[in-house]
C-alpha cells in the first residue's frame, strides 16, 4: 500500500532520488566533529524564528502608537505570548552564535579553500541578510534602544558622500525613525528577507552537496578511482548515490552516510543546544542586559538618547571597529571592510593545505589572534567610548585586520606538516 | 513551421530588442516600489514651525523643543560659558563656522542671534544620537572645559557653540535650525524673517 504510494509519487515527481542524493546516500566525511554541529543547529534556530515569528505577528501591531503596548500584551495577557517572544529574542542571539560557531569552524579547516569558495560566498551572503534581519526586527519593539539602534545605523548610509542624506530620508521615510519606518522594517523583517534568507540556505546546501563536505583533516574523501583496492575503507559497506561515484570513476573513501549516522549524531547536538537554549529562556531571557537590553523596556523617546547605547552583543565586534576610526567615512568604510575581508578569505588564503591541524604554528597563532581581536572588540563594543576604551579598539581593529593581510603574506610558501592519505 | 535557414542575424536583432524593451519595462515597474519608500505628504506637512517660550529659562538652563521629531535645544549661556568659548577654539575642527551648518546669521563665534540664547537641533553629525548637555561636569571630556555637550555613542564633544571638538568621530558642527524672536520670550523655530 505505502509502496505502492511512494512509487505512484516517484512516477510523478523524484521525490525519493533526491532524498537519497542528499540525505541517505550523501557521502559525508566519517570524522565530523562537534564543530559540525553548528550547521544543522542554525537549520534548527531557522525554524524555530520562523515559526515563532509567524505566531507573533498574530498578536504585534506594528504602529508606532501601539508597537510597544502591543509587545506588552503579548507578553502580559497572550497565553504562552511571554514563551513565544522569549523563543524568538533567544532564537536571535542563539542564531548568531551557532553561526559564528560555524563560520570559525570552516575558517579552522580551511572549509573556505577550493573547489567551496561559492558556498563560502553564499554562507557570508546568509551572515549579511541574517544581520539586516535582526537589526530591522530589534526595531519592532518600539523601545528606546530600538529607536536609538536604528538610528545610528541608518544615519550610516548619510556618510555616503553626495547622496548619503537623500538615502537616509529615503529609508526612513521621514525626517526621523517614525512609524513609517517601522512599518517597512516590519515589512522587510516578516517577509522579505525570510523568503531571501530560505533561499540563500537552499543554495548554500545545493553548493555544499555539489562539491561535498571538508571535514577536520581537509583531504578528499571524493577520489579518482584507478582501480587500486582500498583497505579498511568504510565506505564499501554502504551505497551512495551513483551522482557521487560519476559511474565508477570517483571512489569514495572513509565516507558514511549522512543518513542515518550524521541525522541521529546531530540530534545529540540538538539535544545540548536545546538543554543551554531553554535555561535562558527560562532562567535568563534577558540574557544578562545582552539579549534584551534593559532602555528597551522603555518606550521610543525621539527626545532623549539614553546615556549609553549599545548594539545588541552580536553586532559589538563590527561596531567597535565604526567607533575606534576618528574620521565618520572611514569608519563605516572599515566596518564593512571587516565583512568584506571575510568574505574574500578563499582568495586571501593561497595555502594548498586546508586544515589547521597540517598549516604552521604561525598560522595557528594568527587564527587565536583573529578569534582575541574579534572578542575584544565584541567586548569594547557595549563599552562606553572613554579614550582607553578608543584605543585598544584600535589596536583590536588593526589587529584583526592584519589577520587577513599576514594570512595573504605567508600563506603562499608556508611551511606545512605532511597531509595524511586517510582521515584519522 | 518553414524549412528555410535561421536568419542569425535576424535573430540576435530580436533577441537584443525584446531584451532591451523587457528591460526599461522592468525599470518603469521598480519606479513606484523606489517612490512608494519617500516621505510620504503627511510627513512633509509635519514639518511645520513650532514655537518654544524661553521666558522662563535660567542661566545655564536647556530646555528640548520637538521640531520635524527631532530635539531642538534652547540654552541661555551664562557670561563664563560665553568666555569659554573663545578659550577653546584652538581644540576645534571648525572654529569658525566655515562649513553650511547654519543660517547666515548664526556664523560667528558664538553661532547665535542673540549671544546668550543657543539654539540648536540636538543630534549629533556623527551617528544621529542626541547629545547630552553637560552644564558643569564637561571637564571629564575635555580638561578644563566645565560646560559642554557630549554624545554617549560615539564620544564626540561640542562646545557651548554647538562647534564640534577635534580628533571626535562627528564631521561637522551641530546644526542651526533656522529661528527667529517674536519677542524677548518667544521663539519660533523652524522659520525665520528670510522665509516668514
Amino acid at each position: 500500500m505505502f509502496k505502492n504510494f511512494m512509487n505512484w509519487i516517484e512516477y510523478r515527481m523524484p521525490f525519493m532520488e533526491k532524498m537519497n542524493l542528499h540525505v541517505m546516500q550523501y557521502p559525508a566525511p566519517k570524522n565530523f566533529n562537534f564543530w559540525y554541529f553548528f550547521g544543522s543547529l542554525a537549520m534548527l534556530v531557522l525554524v524555530n524564528q520562523i515559526l515563532t515569528g509567524i505566531w507573533l505577528t498574530m498578536n504585534f501591531e506594528p504602529s508606532a502608537e501601539r508597537a510597544f503596548a502591543s509587545v506588552e500584551y503579548i507578553m502580559r495577557d497572550v497565553d504562552y505570548g511571554w514563551l513565544l517572544r522569549y523563543m524568538h529574542s533567544t532564537g536571535a542571539s542563539a542564531f548568531f552564535v551557532v553561526v559564528y560557531l560555524h563560520m570559525l569552524r570552516g575558517m579552522m579547516y580551511g572549509s573556505y579553500q577550493k573547489p567551496r569558495e561559492l558556498l563560502w560566498i553564499f554562507g557570508m551572503l546568509i551572515f549579511l541578510v541574517l544581520m539586516a534581519e535582526a537589526f530591522m526586527g530589534y526595531l519592532l519593539p518600539w523601545g528606546q534602544m530600538s529607536f536609538w539602534g536604528a538610528q545610528v545605523i541608518i544615519s550610516i548610509f548619510g556618510v555616503i558622500p553626495g547622496i548619503g542624506d537623500d538615502l537616509t530620508l529615503w529609508i526612513r521615510g521621514d525626517y526621523v525613525i517614525s512609524g513609517a519606518t517601522l512599518n517597512r522594517f516590519f515589512a522587510l523583517h516578516v517577509i522579505a528577507l525570510p523568503l531571501v534568507l530560505v533561499i540563500l540556505v537552499f543554495l548554500h546546501i545545493i553548493a555544499l552537496h555539489e562539491v561535498g563536505s571538508n571535514n577536520p583533516d581537509g583531504i578528499d574523501v571524493k577520489r579518482p578511482n584507478d582501480g587500486t583496492k582500498i583497505d579498511n575503507n568504510v565506505s564499501d559497506k554502504f551505497t551512495f548515490h551513483e551522482y557521487f561515484t560519476k559511474g565508477g570513476k570517483k571512489i569514495i573513501v572513509d565516507a558514511i552516510p549522512f543518513h542515518p549516522y550524521y541525522t541521529v549524531k546531530d540530534i545529540v547536538g540538538v539535544v545540548g543546544f536545546l538543554l543551554v537554549f531553554c535555561a535562558v529562556i527560562f532562567f535568563a531571557p534577558e540574557g544578562g542586559g545582552f539579549f534584551l537590553e534593559p532602555p528597551n523596556f522603555e518606550p521610543a523617546n525621539p527626545m532623549k538618547t539614553p546615556d549609553h547605547i549599545a548594539p545588541v552583543w552580536y553586532f559589538t565586534p563590527f561596531y567597535a571597529i565604526l567607533r575606534a576610526v576618528p574620521d565618520q567615512l572611514f569608519g563605516a568604510i572599515f566596518m564593512f571592510l571587516a565583512i568584506i575581508f571575510l568574505a574574500l578569505l578563499p582568495w586571501l588564503d593561497r595555502c594548498p593545505v586546508r586544515s589547521v591541524r597540517y598549516r604552521s604554528t604561525f598560522h595557528k597563532w594568527n587564527l587565536v589572534n583573529f578569534c582575541v581581536s574579534f572578542v575584544v572588540l565584541g567586548v569594547l563594543g557595549v563599552l562606553p567610548a572613554t579614550p582607553t576604551y578608543t584605543l585598544i579598539a584600535q589596536i583590536a581593529s588593526f589587529t584583526y585586520f592584519a589577520f587577513f593581510g599576514l594570512l595573504w603574506l605567508y600563506s603562499k610558501n608556508e611551511k606545512t606538516k605532511p597531509l595524511p592519505v586517510r582521515l584519522s | 513551421m518553414s524549412n528555410a535557414p535561421v536568419d542569425h542575424g535576424r535573430r540576435r536583432f530580436l533577441t537584443i530588442a525584446t531584451s532591451v524593451v523587457g528591460g526599461v519595462g522592468a525599470v518603469g515597474a521598480a519606479v513606484p516600489f523606489i517612490a512608494s519608500w519617500n516621505p510620504s505628504e503627511k510627513a512633509k506637512q509635519a514639518g511645520a514651525a513650532v514655537t518654544a517660550n524661553i521666558g522662563k529659562l535660567e542661566p545655564g538652563q536647556l530646555i528640548r523643543v520637538e521640531w520635524r521629531g527631532k530635539p531642538v535645544w534652547v540654552v541661555k549661556r551664562t557670561p563664563e560659558m560665553l568666555e569659554t568659548l573663545s578659550k577653546v577654539e584652538g581644540q576645534l575642527r571648525d572654529p569658525a563656522s566655515e562649513e553650511e551648518q547654519q543660517p547666515a546669521y548664526a556664523k560667528n563665534q558664538h553661532r547665535s542671534k542673540k549671544p546668550e540664547i543657543f539654539v540648536a537641533v540636538g543630534i549629533c553629525t556623527h551617528l544621529g544620537c542626541s547629545p547630552t548637555y553637560k552644564m558643569s561636569d564637561f571637564d571629564a571630556h575635555v580638561e578644563g572645559i566645565a560646560s559642554g555637550f557630549f554624545c554617549p555613542c560615539h564620544g564626540s564633544t561640542y562646545d557651548m557653540a554647538g562647534r564640534v571638538f577635534s580628533g571626535v568621530p562627528a564631521p561637522k558642527n551641530l546644526m542651526i535650525p533656522p529661528y527667529m524672536f517674536i519677542d524677548d520670550t518667544t521663539v519660533i523655530i523652524g522659520a525665520d524673517e528670510g522665509t516668514a
